[in-house]
């Protein structure tokens, strides 16, 4: 090993730790930060490390990468909305795993003959794992982003062509471990990962984003860490594995927070089994006026909003931050409440509130929040719909059985903002809108927002 | 690869995951959409696996062109991962939030 060998290491080892207390500082709001810079300090002593350890001799193909890649990773980390944030993580996760893919086939063109066994095993999990994450990714950035549709895509005999398609590639990767020539093999499964990611995602609905979300970004890193192993580099084992284990535990999380297993997810195609299986709970809305849903708020003593997506989608953020700090202003003690699938990634909702200002201490998760909604005297759902559906809790043969919900039905009053007297995402009927405390609001919950914080002041 | 570096991998795969579980485990759901974008530029590390391929002496041009496309990839990633994490990050410091209060 030559000294500029050993320097290439230790900056590897550099950037290991400096990841690790990245991710520590994210324990926290107020060490996040400071944390994030740790870890591009190590990303940066880590390519700096590769440039002169390893024997670079062509640079125009670096440098024209380098300059490309980071003029459009720039431009997407200024320009990008915080409502669109889940379409680019989606993005993100797309080129992260091409380009453990493209490595993935580099490392085969340039090295096919003289592999061993267990490295082209490794190299087959990489290539496999980028692939399927590269196009499963593309597909649910496009359904979040509305360029495809977000009802599931389901056809009759799917499971079975899923399985056909798996078998051609796990049977590819077999045969690619054993005939270390097959090249043939090795570009079939290529193809066939790719189109095995497709097919992942297009039976997914929209409401289940925020677990397909956290899968793929464990697929990504995995494919990262599988790279690691081809290559021999520790660095990309352990930030790899770092970012399989985080989206696994972020998938894990999101599945409780939905009652539902990560199988169920996959191949069940929610959305569309329920359509045909919701039946009519009749019953009496009763509507509000904006006048007297001013008249509630200001003489209460404990109000919570409870935001869903419906909230992003009407980009009524900085709305509700107004009518909670002329109520606060008032007196009123105004909390958020905020479920865990809240939003169309994991902590989405967090963010676009703290976007408009909203600090974060008075955003509560679910655990902490339900007790109170006894003592709380005016709950305003706002464009949330399955996340306060006492059926998940009280009705077990409801679709929904056994989700954890917002309680908001035992708070003293509720006032629902909707925009009409229609069903919400999933297509399933919700009965606290028909209870006797509940009262309804409709209209955009931007407008109707605004129009409450007048007429607060009005009172 | 040779059994020991094999082993020798395995182990660093083991404890990164057992870490990366405790670490991760004490996230509070607040910052999960800052931490899933963080964790999706650190593994942009693969960046340094394509800069080998797009620049190394010997490989074939086909091999420096996939080099290149993967080191764009990985750059935007990284790039545009840590970029979008801190802006996050900086709407959940109280410091702007307090700002925020008394400019009102």
């Amino acid at each position: 090993m030559t000294l500029s060998t050993y320097f290439m290491e230790a900056t590897y080892l550099v950037a290991s730790i400096l990841f690790i207390f990245a991710l520590k500082g994210m324990s926290h709001p107020e060490t996040a930060r400071r944390g994030m810079f740790l870890a591009e300090a190590g990303m940066f002593a880590a390519i700096v490390g590769t440039l002169i350890g390893t024997h670079i001799i062509t640079w125009v193909w670096i440098i024209a990468g380098l300059s490309l890649g980071s003029i459009i990773g720039a431009w997407m980390a200024i320009s990008v909305p915080m409502t669109a944030m889940p379409q680019r993580t989606a993005l993100s996760h797309a080129f992260g795993a091409l380009a453990a893919a493209l490595v993935g086939v580099g490392e085969f063109f340039v090295h096919a003959g003289d592999m061993p066994g267990i490295t082209r095993g490794a190299l087959g999990f990489e290539v496999i794992l980028g692939a399927l994450t590269t196009t499963g990714s593309l597909i649910a950035a496009g359904k979040l982003q509305g360029v495809i549709h977000g009802k599931p895509i389901q056809f009759k005999g799917q499971n079975a062509v899923n399985l056909i398609v798996f078998l051609t590639m796990a049977s590819c990767f077999v045969i690619f471990c054993m005939h270390p020539e097959a090249s043939g093999v090795f570009y079939t499964m290529l193809g066939v990962a790719f189109l095995f990611g497709v097919m992942l995602v297009i039976p997914i609905g929209s409401a289940d984003m925020p677990v397909v979300m956290s899968l793929l970004n464990s697929y990504a890193g995995l494919a990262a860490a599988a790279t690691g192993f081809v290559l021999g580099n520790n660095v990309l084992i352990i930030a790899g594995t770092l970012d399989g284990f985080s989206g696994f535990i972020l998938s894990v999380l999101m599945c409780k927070a939905m009652n539902r297993s990560i199988t169920n997810v996959l191949f069940g195609g929610f959305g569309a089994v329920i359509a045909e299986a919701t039946t009519e709970t009749g019953g009496v809305m009763r509507e509000i006026t904006i006048d007297d849903a001013a008249m509630q708020l200001a003489f209460a003593n404990r109000v919570v909003f409870v935001p869903g997506y419906g909230l992003a989608t009407a980009q009524a953020q900085h709305a509700v931050r107004e009518l909670a700090e002329l109520l606060e202003d008032r007196g009123v003690t105004v909390k958020y409440a905020i479920h865990p699938v809240a939003g169309r990634m994991p902590g989405h909702m967090n963010v676009l509130l703290a976007e408009a200002n909203v600090p974060y201490s008075a955003l509560y998760e679910m655990e902490q929040i339900n007790p109170e909604f006894p003592s709380t005297d005016v709950a305003i759902v706002i464009g949330a719909n399955d996340v306060v559906n006492p059926d998940a809790r009280d009705n077990p043969k409801s679709l929904i059985a056994g989700m954890p919900i917002l309680e908001v039905d035992r708070a003293k009053s509720v006032i629902v903002l909707k925009r009409g007297q229609g069903r919400g995402f999933s297509g399933l009927e919700n009965p606290l809108f028909f209870k006797s405390c509940t009262s309804m609001l409709y209209g955009d919950a931007k407008s109707s927002l605004s129009h409450l914080a007048q007429a607060v002041m009005h009172v | 690869m040779n059994p020991a570096v094999l082993i020798a991998s395995i182990y660093v795969f083991a404890l990164a995951a057992f870490l990366g579980y405790q670490v991760i485990s004490r996230v509070p759901p607040l910052l999960h959409t800052p931490l899933m974008s963080a964790t999706n530029a650190i593994s942009g590390i693969s960046l340094i696996g394509s800069l080998v391929l797009a620049g190394s002496a010997h490989y074939p041009l086909f091999a420096h062109i996939l080099g290149f496309i993967a080191v764009t990839t990985a750059t935007i990633n990284v790039v545009g991962g840590f970029g979008i994490t801190d802006r996050m990050l900086k709407m959940f410091s109280k410091r702007k939030t307090e700002q925020a209060r008394e400019a009102k």
